[in-house]
């Protein structure tokens, strides 16, 4: 096991490499000239030649590139360009919420989506089966943003519960993450209710029930344990895309996150402050699967032999 | 009688996949069933294990009587406990029927802690026991196994220790050796034989290879489109088939000293259960048809300790 996490780790290595390269092209791809953004309309060359020179900009883009992996390794992921201030820090300050956001939201969908499919899958086409799945579709297909302000009217304006936007107190934590975690508990819901059926149809759960093993302790010690092996993936599929990708949400309930600090990066074209999103979004991805990688082989034996061999 | 089937009928909405099925084991005999596909011999074993609601069908008629219980009266939790500890299963393909992610130890253990009431550690040092009795290599090494890092022959002697961890009275094999090498095959036919002739068990031998079935069994039903069309002493039968069905398996059997070419198979297909022809449900392939077989269903006659469902031996006339 520990041979293979070390492995896995290695094989990261070259996955950096191309995705810092990517990262640090996109940006110089996308139409628009970052200097522009920087000086007063009317500003003389000589004020905007001592913008690209402090910024680097008028230096080869293998330069650019070599000086700025050196920096992002080394930890400096550089200053902001608009909001002037070390995109590390920037980073560091939003990270906390859209880990809390992220974490719940990923932790609810996993709890709530493996409850979901067990029991639809052992009530199989009985009337919960179709509630739940009924539920799951909607779940699935709901907007986002639309769910988000459904949510804020009903238990934030109607009845009070918790308070409509912002970050201050834990309790405004919950509207955001149920609604980023429904999407994901719907999806893990009908992972998880699948794979319980198609493991339920293999011989060894025959000869499990013909060692006269109680149902139940059939469904949630065998069948259950197999479904968790594919919902894993899925899973960990998800941490980049939630850590990253809750920009709506976090608009709908004015929470600060990786998700806006990104997008407002982009409207303003800061170039540092995107490559170093992007860099960390895209890192966050690999663990992710990373994680989910090491999680399968400690679940499944036949995948820990496999890569061992 | 240790296992007696009279009469079985089970159902699967409107189909009937058995019709009319009756056979016997005794202690220390084994029971060979025989058949081609789809001739209805796992699911009378199925029926037997009670397992048949697992799969959506359900006993229509006759009756199952293990040790003098009725087992069609019995509800679903005093079954769960005759399961694995008095009747036991050994199922087709070792390589699926083990949990892929348990040890194999464990998976033995399982049986004996439910049905014996082992604790953990008693369990073990009873698996380990079985195990080296299934002449499993290094026995203590191959607990902590995986399935996948077991040979198929191996896997399938876990299966057997498995079956047999609960101490049952009555073994049910269902093609235990299909999956497996020809060499292996005869190992673990002849490891079954022992155990029944050691340890007094009823074994009901499932298999479609009638030279199996010849040197291993001490009676024979052979079945045919879910019904059991002949049943008797192995020896009776191989010398004197009656059924033309029985007769032309017999002649299925490849022989030393046949002239290339010669080796015959038999006519046709078994007809699926929701296309099964009128009146006897072989007379389509078989060589001998009278004009009543293809309007009714002949009655299984019974004489002189053997008997057979053929409008060619109505009344005991041959």
């Amino acid at each position: 096991m520990l041979g293979y996490t070390i492995r896995r780790l290695l094989a990261l290595v070259p996955v950096f490499f191309v995705v810092s390269g990517v990262v640090f092209l996109v940006v110089h791809l996308v139409p628009g000239d970052p200097v522009d953004h920087l000086i007063r309309t009317g500003s003389s060359p000589d004020q905007r030649a001592e913008i690209i020179a402090r910024y680097g900009l008028d230096r080869s883009l293998i330069e650019q590139y070599i000086s700025w992996l050196g920096r992002v390794i080394s930890g400096d992921l550089g200053t902001a360009i608009v909001m002037r201030r070390p995109v590390a820090t920037l980073i560091w300050d939003n990270l906390g919420y859209s880990l809390a956001l992220g974490g719940w939201a990923l932790a609810f969908s996993a709890l709530a989506g493996v409850a979901a499919g067990a029991i639809a899958a052992s009530f199989r086409e009985r009337w919960i089966d179709h509630g739940l799945m009924g539920v799951s579709l909607l779940g699935s297909t709901v907007p986002t943003f639309w769910l988000g302000l459904l949510m804020i009217m009903l238990f934030a304006v109607q009845l009070g519960w918790v308070p409509v936007s912002g970050a201050r107190h834990w309790t405004s934590l919950i509207l955001p993450v149920l609604t980023v975690g429904l999407g994901g508990m719907a999806l893990v819901a009908r992972v998880t209710r699948i794979a319980m059926i198609e493991t339920a149809r293999e011989d060894f759960v025959m000869l499990l029930h013909a060692k006269g093993v109680p149902r139940w302790t059939i469904q949630i010690r065998h069948v259950l344990r197999h479904a968790l092996i594919p919902v894993v993936t899925i899973l960990s599929l998800r941490i980049g895309l939630i850590i990253g990708g809750s920009v709506t949400v976090e608009y709908v309930f004015a929470r600060p996150g990786l998700g806006s600090l990104l997008i407002r990066a982009l409207s303003q074209r800061d170039y540092p402050l995107v490559q170093g999103c992007l860099l960390f979004l895209a890192m966050a991805v690999m663990l992710g699967t990373l994680l989910g990688d090491l999680l399968q082989a400690a679940m499944d034996p036949r995948q820990r032999d496999e890569a061992t061999r | 009688m240790l296992l007696s089937v009279e009469d079985l009928k089970i159902g699967f909405g409107l189909l009937e996949p058995l019709v009319g099925v009756d056979l016997g084991v005794d202690a220390g005999e084994i029971l060979g069933l025989v058949g081609e596909s789809g001739s209805g011999k796992s699911m009378t074993a199925m029926s037997i294990m009670g397992m048949l609601p697992l799969m959506g069908g359900r006993i229509k008629q006759g009756r199952i009587v293990f040790d003098g219980l009725d087992l069609t009266t019995i509800n679903e939790g005093s079954y769960r406990k005759l399961r694995g500890g008095r009747i036991a299963l050994i199922t087709q393909n070792p390589m699926t029927s083990l949990d892929p992610v348990v040890r194999v130890g464990r998976q033995i253990d399982q049986a004996s802690q439910l049905h014996l009431g082992l604790d953990r550690k008693e369990a073990k040092s009873r698996t380990i026991d079985l195990m080296d009795r299934m002449r499993i290599p290094s026995p203590q090494h191959a607990y902590d196994l995986f399935p996948h890092q077991l040979s198929g022959g191996l896997r399938q002697r876990i299966v057997i220790a498995m079956a047999l961890a609960g101490d049952p009275d009555l073994l049910i094999a269902d093609e235990p050796t299909t999956a497996l090498d020809v060499t292996v095959q005869a190992q673990i036919i002849q490891l079954l034989v022992e155990l029944v002739r050691d340890r007094g068990l009823g074994l009901i031998l499932i298999t479609h290879d009638m030279g199996v079935i010849a040197q291993t069994c001490d009676r024979v039903a052979v079945m045919y489109c879910g019904r059991v069309v002949e049943y008797g002493p192995v020896a009776r039968l191989f010398d004197d088939p009656r059924h033309p069905y029985t007769r032309a398996l017999i002649s299925c059997i490849p022989q030393l000293g046949m002239a290339p070419g010669t080796l015959t198979g038999i006519p046709g297909m078994v007809p699926s259960s929701q296309n099964l022809p009128k009146g006897c449900r072989f007379h389509p392939r078989c060589d001998s048809v009278l004009d009543n077989c293809r309007l009714r269903e002949p009655p299984m006659k019974t004489e002189d300790g053997r008997s057979v469902a053929c409008f060619l031996h109505e009344g005991g006339q041959r």
